[in-house]
């Protein structure tokens, strides 16, 4: 795609980010860059063992040592004792069970970290180790004992569609393995917490995903009300569904509180791996029956997601996986069965493509199978089945959204392959990389395809609004929502939003924080949706004050006004005025809150209405493999997206890259080892991250068809391209070599061996 | 935890006494906490993603991984000294204007690292800006439009037209 600049920043243009030159002068505050006078350092005691019980903790040393100024436990927590996205299940500190690895015990509060340090290895636990609950099938069966008071299983849900007995010539199944993957954001975890004067508030500044939910579930473990927790966003280092879910905020307000001192506390990268949910483990089976064409006529599948040790989103994720059971492929039969499960592996919740990667990498396995059954080619199969706009999924929801998959696939298809690897080619270009291991000889190229559906906004009756107000004055806007930037750039799309509607060009957007209604989180692709939908909102209300007033100040019917470029015109007359010029003392402010329509749950069996709209993305990978070393190098992913209309196009081409980075990731490099509960690799030493020589060839094209229900027509951008592209390169390994890989991350051994 | 002792470094040719301070402080601790410069980031304490990358004597070193007191007698130099005059150099212009900032925690070791690589190295090839770059992780951009600014510097120090 080609980025090109018109002369204002309004919609479509590729504005640039107002903290741009911030962040590339080091001057931008992250979190972890906030200080404050007096102020102390926390730290966190954690477990190192997966299921144990309590037996003693022995504090007295650690109280001996210069600079500690406090520890605080299970017994310090004033308010509810747990906290929880969806169920309040897990604590803020361990009393007499801890169920995973690094479950927080207690915290310090010092004047150094290295004093924090001392301190935390001067406190000894005893523990009583119990078994360990590892596998999820255990957590399934009701064999072993519950290793919570909500027991095992965290949710199971059944989809039945159409006729179940149904089968085709065409049956082929698989059972595929998908890894525990980080978000390994770079900016790990960090607040700074002020207590208010009289002891009985606090504000925090964090690095957050959702403000208002951090506020209402600090609020009641702190046993305040939720006007004495005030947040406020400190600068954040990237967050991909990691920072949803409570780390440090509760922590850090109770030291505050408990010192009457300024508290910082900020994770290394070991305990980020500990103190934030990963994306689900998942083992999914299914099998696919079709007609001798490779038409698709019924879909079986189990799920089983391993939740960890605490709720937090399973259940959602649960739900988001099983309704994609499909693919953005038309099946009117199905029965699928999807459990998460609570077991003493670490904790696993939201990270970009929210379940759906796990579908997609089991039914995109099954596409190509069916192809090689049908004897024809993956694109061919994908074409044949492709979704279109008012078709009906397996959950009896209707398809509203603008569904362009079958041009997503031509699309992709058209762009030119790479040129084939040379015969005398630098060794940095080979798998493997500067080891010099690959030899040219033994490399095998192969192409493989990823197409799918993804659903965005929240899901299952929740009205997941979001609020902002517009202030205009003097010429000038100020803009003002909870809505975390995280970096994916609504500070610069807000801004496009309201020159757009109002005619202005010099519009801020003020403190990020909850003084003002929520905006949600930044997750589920839905802050250009919801929180677009509602600066769009505020503008309009702003506009429509702004019309009154300049109609009522030249005689003119406010109906007749329309703003062109910068000026207020007068369509049937001859008035033309500045906004800028009639505005001048002049301040109207409007607040707006926007809301999709509303979803259903799920009933018994699956069906319901429960998404708000779709979002659909194709890629084809091609790969060099070395079979005897078992090594990848990903040469291109060809891409085409399904974006509704690109208000940023830059924007847009940096989630495409960043997320298809994260999607290579999963695919062959990331994953957290757990064995029997234990963490083994938590460093960037041990769990590999894609680098620059790792990156792809990328060529992205979109499909821009403005989905009439988006308030700006543009539909979230952010996830669909994690999504297929994993399977996209696992399908092209395995047509390199010839060999059925069921699992992802694809490991040495799995080629190889 | 204190100590009596004093010692100085001299980071973007200023000189500064570091006071008081435990011996065991990584150069970064020191740059962010002590001497107000937060900079060069931590993200990993292990020298594998670049975020806290500084010069020392014209030498790219990650400063999580010097002892503060090591650096005494060198020259630092950190991201901060790059815009002395308030003017931003050509290499942040293009990460701003090709899109290489997201959430820009990476950002100021990616920009001192490209600094280093283009002193060096006037007309890197593609591969070699890959390896120069590769001990910077970033998560959020999957590099393409680092890259892009990379080729965009090139291009205009090279008088060609980009």
């Amino acid at each position: 795609m080609t980025i090109t600049k018109t002369r204002r920043d309004v919609l479509g243009n590729s504005a640039l980010r107002p903290d741009g030159a911030a962040k590339v002068r080091g001057d931008f505050s992250f979190t972890s860059d906030l200080n404050a006078e007096n102020m102390l350092w926390g730290a966190t005691l954690r477990s190192p063992h997966a299921h144990a019980r309590i037996i003693s903790i022995d504090y007295s040393e650690a109280w001996k040592i210069t600079g500690v100024e406090t520890i605080i436990t299970a017994d310090d927590v004033p308010g509810l004792p747990t906290y929880g996205l969806i169920s309040q299940d897990q604590p803020v500190f361990a009393r007499d069970i801890v169920r995973y690895m690094g479950e927080p015990i207690a915290a310090v509060a010092a004047d150094h970290p290295e004093t924090c340090r001392r301190a935390l290895a001067a406190i000894k636990v005893e523990y009583e180790l119990l078994p360990v609950l590892s596998e999820p099938e255990d957590a399934i069966s009701g064999t072993v004992p519950a290793i919570h008071p909500d027991g095992n299983l965290i949710r199971h849900q059944r989809i039945v569609a159409g006729d179940v007995s149904a089968t085709g010539p065409i049956v082929v199944e698989g059972t595929y393995d998908i890894g525990m993957q980080d978000q390994a954001f770079l900016g790990t975890e960090a607040a700074l917490g002020f207590p208010d004067h009289d002891g009985h508030g606090v504000e925090v500044h964090v690095a957050t995903q959702w403000l208002h939910e951090d506020q209402k579930q600090m609020a009641a473990c702190l046993g305040l009300p939720e006007n004495r927790v005030r947040l406020v966003l400190g600068g954040v280092g990237g967050a991909f569904g990691a920072r949803e879910d409570i780390s440090l905020q509760v922590h850090t307000a109770l030291l505050a509180l408990r010192t009457k001192r300024p508290v910082k506390m900020q994770y290394g990268r070991e305990e980020s791996f500990f103190g934030h949910v990963h994306r689900h483990p998942a083992k999914v089976w299914m099998r696919h029956h079709a007609d001798q064409n490779g038409k698709l006529i019924k879909i079986e599948a189990r799920f089983v997601f391993d939740g960890g040790a605490y709720a937090s989103t399973s259940s959602a994720v649960l739900i988001n996986g099983v309704t994609h059971t499909q693919g953005p492929y038309v099946c009117h039969n199905a029965i699928v069965d999807g459990y998460a499960v609570r077991t003493n592996n670490p904790p696993c919740g939201a990270m970009r493509g929210f379940g759906v990667v796990q579908a997609c990498f089991a039914h995109e396995g099954q596409m190509d199978k069916i192809a090689a059954a049908a004897g024809i080619d993956p694109v061919t199969v994908r074409l044949i089945n492709a979704m279109k706009t008012g078709d009906t999924l397996i959950t009896g929801q209707t398809v509203e959204s603008v569904a362009p998959v079958e041009r997503l696939i031509r699309e992709t298809n058209e762009i030119p392959l790479p040129a084939p690897l040379p015969d005398v080619v630098d060794e940095l270009h080979l798998p493997g990389g500067s080891g010099i291991t690959s030899e040219r000889k033994h490399i095998r190229r192969g192409i493989g395809w990823g197409v799918s559906i993804k659903n965005i906004m929240y899901s299952e009756g929740f009205d997941d609004y979001s609020t902002a107000r517009c202030t205009l004055k003097d010429g000038a806007v100020t803009l003002k929502f909870a809505t975390s930037e995280v970096g994916q750039g609504f500070v610069t799309l807000a801004p496009q939003i309201a020159r757009s509607v109002l005619g202005v060009d010099d519009v801020v957007c003020d403190t990020i924080d909850t003084n003002i209604g929520s905006a949600g989180s930044t997750s589920a692709s839905r802050q250009t949706w919801m929180s677009g939908g509602a600066v769009d909102g505020a503008c309009r209300l702003v506009r429509e004050r702004l019309f009154e007033h300049v109609g009522a100040k030249y005689g003119v019917d406010p109906i007749r006004l329309i703003i062109d470029d910068t000026d207020i015109v007068d369509t049937v007359g001859t008035l033309r005025v500045s906004v800028h010029e009639a505005t001048q003392g002049v301040t109207i402010s409007e607040e707006f809150e926007h809301h999709h329509r509303p979803t259903e749950d799920l009933d018994e069996n699956g069906q319901g209405n429960c998404h708000v709209a779709f979002a659909f993305v194709a890629h084809r990978a091609v790969v060099d493999v070395d079979p005897e070393l078992g090594l990848v190098k990903v040469v291109q992913i060809a891409t085409t997206q399904d974006v509704g209309k690109a208000l940023n196009p830059l924007s847009v081409l940096g989630q495409i890259e960043g997320g298809i980075a994260q999607g290579l990731g999963l695919a062959v490099m990331e994953e957290i080892i757990v064995e029997n509960g234990r963490v083994r690799n938590p460093s960037f030493t041990d769990y590999l991250l894609p680098t620059a020589l790792d990156a792809p060839v990328v060529v992205a094209r979109l499909v821009e068809e403005p989905d009439p229900q988006a308030p700006l027509g543009a539909k979230g951008v952010g996830e669909p391209p994690c999504i297929s592209v994993t399977p996209a390169i696992v399908a092209a390994i395995r047509d390199a070599i010839g060999k059925d890989i069921p699992r992802c991350p694809v490991r040495p051994q799995d080629i190889c061996l | 935890m204190s100590s009596a002792e004093f010692y100085s470094l001299t980071v973007n040719g200023v000189e500064h006494q570091v006071a008081d301070a435990w011996i065991g402080e990584s150069l970064l601790y020191v740059l962010r906490e002590r001497l107000g410069l937060p900079g060069a980031k931590g993200a990993c304490e292990q020298g594998e993603c670049g975020s806290c990358t500084v010069f020392v004597n014209g030498e790219s070193v990650c400063s999580c991984l010097v002892m503060a007191a090591s650096a005494v007698n060198c020259e630092i130099a950190t991201v901060e000294g790059l815009n002395s005059d308030g003017t931003l150099t050509d290499v942040q212009e293009a990460f701003i204007t090709e899109g290489a900032v997201q959430c820009g925690f990476c950002t100021p070791g990616l920009v001192m690292a490209v600094h280093h690589l283009l002193d060096q190295n006037h007309s890197p090839s593609e591969l070699e800006v890959k390896e120069a770059l590769s001990g910077n992780i970033c998560r959020c951009t999957g590099y393409g439009r680092i890259f892009a600014a990379v080729d965009a510097v090139i291009a205009s120090r090279n008088g060609v037209e980009s």
